[in-house]
């Protein structure tokens, strides 16, 4: 069965005209007189659609275009052109039910009362988004359990720890149940247990409520944790959309092996490349292409009687570096 | 489900409560510090009108004293959120987490800073009744002059919001909307009956007040109650106070719909 995208992008386009000048006293003054534009844009033509339920990662460098997408499905920023359907909603025209449906948490900006106890942000946020009361109650103690605040809500913000805070955050955001959630770097400068608490519930919650996720975020443990699917962006285009998994197969061709050589004089080089010698303990890492790694690994079993072998993929950051560079490559 | 809007209100009110009654010891402070500027005018007035007899232009030293009194408590009422704010709410992009929301961010401001006012106004009694001790004023009061002054410090509380507000758009076309604020707050200062009262003001200055905002966010409600207005002339006060609403709310209206279409084709 078909199902309709809860989002669905066309040619997404946001173009910034930017002042500029050269340094110097002399340019300022040449400022006054005239002034010099330059076009930035920042995203140039971005397609996607996102089905509900699914939770997608949204990576690429600073500047690729990844918050100016989401300020544009949330209806912060105008697209240039294109079009951006949320919902059903054109998410430009900030129609109170599309906002009431959704949310838009940015790890590096506070929504809650910074005086008060996050108990008092809750309240407001019943009365922001019309929750009547039962379920206010419901969805709040909901939250809270999720996410482990138990007596922090009652505590005024400001002595909140970062992750104490943006668990809090989190549980103010989600309180009227949006059905997309738009995240950006909801767990930047978090500790990894605060990490590993956010991530676990955005999957409670993505599955409890199939809620739709667009997530950015630098790092890649929160996308292997939470996200199939991923969209690369670059430069304001899309470089690659599609499983997680298939990112590794199509951008790294290699494997990394590890081993340990019985005798550390033994030349691996036969095998692959070797980038790291032999250590202390005898290990020996290779690099070897993807479709000669089972090979490679039975020969130095057999062969070289080496022990204590493992395969592994290369980190999802070499092989996203791995999209960009590829992408930067003069064709 | 509690009350649309008018929860929001309530419970944002309640909110700045909380918020200001935990720094309750700043707000005195920072009140206290504020009673300074009309002591000062009170003080020269009085003296001069001693010197002149006993009143100046038909104002008595009590005229004087009453008049700054409830100075205090509608300077008050004008604190409103201002164009500095709008400056750090744009630089800061707290702006955007309100644009997210299904509320008019400009709710918020008036819920919140009304709230501010029952905090104000509790601290206001005390010090009222220190001025009074020390500058012994004239009152005259009639219950419906209290109602009137009631409305009236609300309307002043409304005006300078939305005149503020509109002011504090700017920001989206340049950040420096500080120095326009200077300018609107020059002409308040002059204009609006806080460095003194109206009827001291030279006929042509006082024609100009007549045309503008500033009466109705200052001399007219402090005149509603220390002053000697007619029937007619206290609800004309609240009729013009009605029109500038009127104006306030249709610049803040214009002013936003263009102002966010820039901030969406800007970015923030």
């Amino acid at each position: 069965m078909e199902t309709e995208p809860v989002i669905r992008v066309r040619d997404l386009r946001k173009t910034f005209r930017v002042p500029e000048r050269e340094a110097g006293l002399r340019a300022a003054l040449k400022s006054l007189v005239r002034r010099s534009h330059r076009d930035v844009h920042a995203v140039a033509g971005v397609s996607f659609d996102i089905a509900p339920g699914e939770v997608v990662g949204f990576l690429g460098p600073n500047g690729a275009g990844k918050t100016t997408t989401l300020k544009m499905l949330s209806g912060l920023l105008h697209p240039t052109s294109g079009e951006a359907v949320v919902l059903g909603s054109t998410p430009a025209r900030r129609e109170k039910d599309y906002l009431r449906q959704i949310t838009l948490v940015m790890g590096n900006r506070n929504q809650l009362q910074w005086d008060i106890p996050a108990a008092d942000s809750f309240e407001m946020n019943r009365a922001i988004y019309r929750i009547p009361d039962a379920e206010f109650r419901r969805t709040r103690d909901e939250l809270v359990e999720l996410l482990e605040l138990g007596d922090l809500v009652k505590k005024p913000v400001r002595t909140l720890s970062l992750g104490e805070r943006m668990k809090a955050e989190i549980a103010g955001a989600l309180l009227h149940r949006p059905r997309v959630l738009f995240l950006d770097e909801p767990t930047i400068g978090l500790d990894v247990t605060a990490q590993k608490r956010i991530r676990a519930f955005l999957a409670e919650y993505n599955h409890r409520h199939g809620a739709s996720v667009l997530l950015t975020s630098h790092y890649m443990a929160d996308v292997q944790a939470l996200c199939r699917r991923v969209v690369v962006i670059d430069g304001g285009v899309v470089l690659y959309d599609g499983g997680l998994r298939e990112l590794t197969e199509r951008f790294s061709p290699h494997r990394t092996i590890t081993v340990t050589l019985p005798d550390p004089a033994l030349d691996l080089g036969r095998y692959g490349e070797v980038v790291q010698p032999p250590d202390a303990e005898g290990r020996v890492v290779l690099r070897v292409p993807t479709e000669r790694s089972s090979a490679v690994a039975a020969a130095l079993l057999a062969d070289a009687g080496v022990s204590g072998l493992t395969i592994e993929e290369p980190p999802v950051e070499d092989v996203i570096e791995q999209v960009f560079a590829a992408s930067r490559e003069p064709a | 489900m509690t009350g649309g809007l008018l929860g929001f209100y309530r419970v944002v009110a309640a909110t700045a409560v909380q918020v200001q009654f935990q720094y309750r010891t700043a707000n005195y402070l920072y009140m206290i510090g504020m009673v300074a500027e009309p002591v000062v005018y009170l003080v020269v007035w009085q003296t001069v009108a001693r010197a002149q007899g006993g009143a100046v232009e038909g104002i008595t030293a009590g005229q004087f004293a009453a008049y700054y009194i409830v100075w205090t408590l509608v300077r008050n009422m004008n604190i409103v959120f201002t164009p500095y704010g709008w400056e750090e709410r744009i630089q800061r992009g707290e702006l955007s987490g309100q644009l997210v929301r299904p509320v008019h961010p400009i709710h918020y401001d008036l819920a919140y800073f009304a709230g501010w006012k029952v905090v104000v106004i509790v601290l206001w009694v005390p010090i009222a009744a220190v001025l009074s001790l020390l500058f012994r004023p004239t009152f005259d009061v009639t219950w419906v002059e209290g109602v009137v002054f009631f409305v009236a410090i609300w309307g002043a509380y409304l005006i300078r919001s939305l005149l503020l507000w509109a002011l504090g758009m700017v920001t989206f076309w340049t950040t420096r909307v500080g120095a326009l604020y200077q300018l609107y707050f020059t002409a308040e200062l002059l204009l609006s009956g806080r460095l003194l009262p109206l009827a001291l003001l030279p006929a042509w200055a006082g024609t100009v007040a007549d045309f503008s905002p500033f009466p109705s966010t200052f001399g007219y409600p402090i005149d509603v109650l220390a002053g000697d207005l007619s029937t007619s002339e206290l609800f004309a006060g609240l009729l013009q106070q009605g029109i500038w609403i009127a104006v306030g709310a249709a610049l803040v209206a214009v002013v936003w719909r263009s102002g966010i279409r820039r901030f969406s084709s800007v970015g923030g």
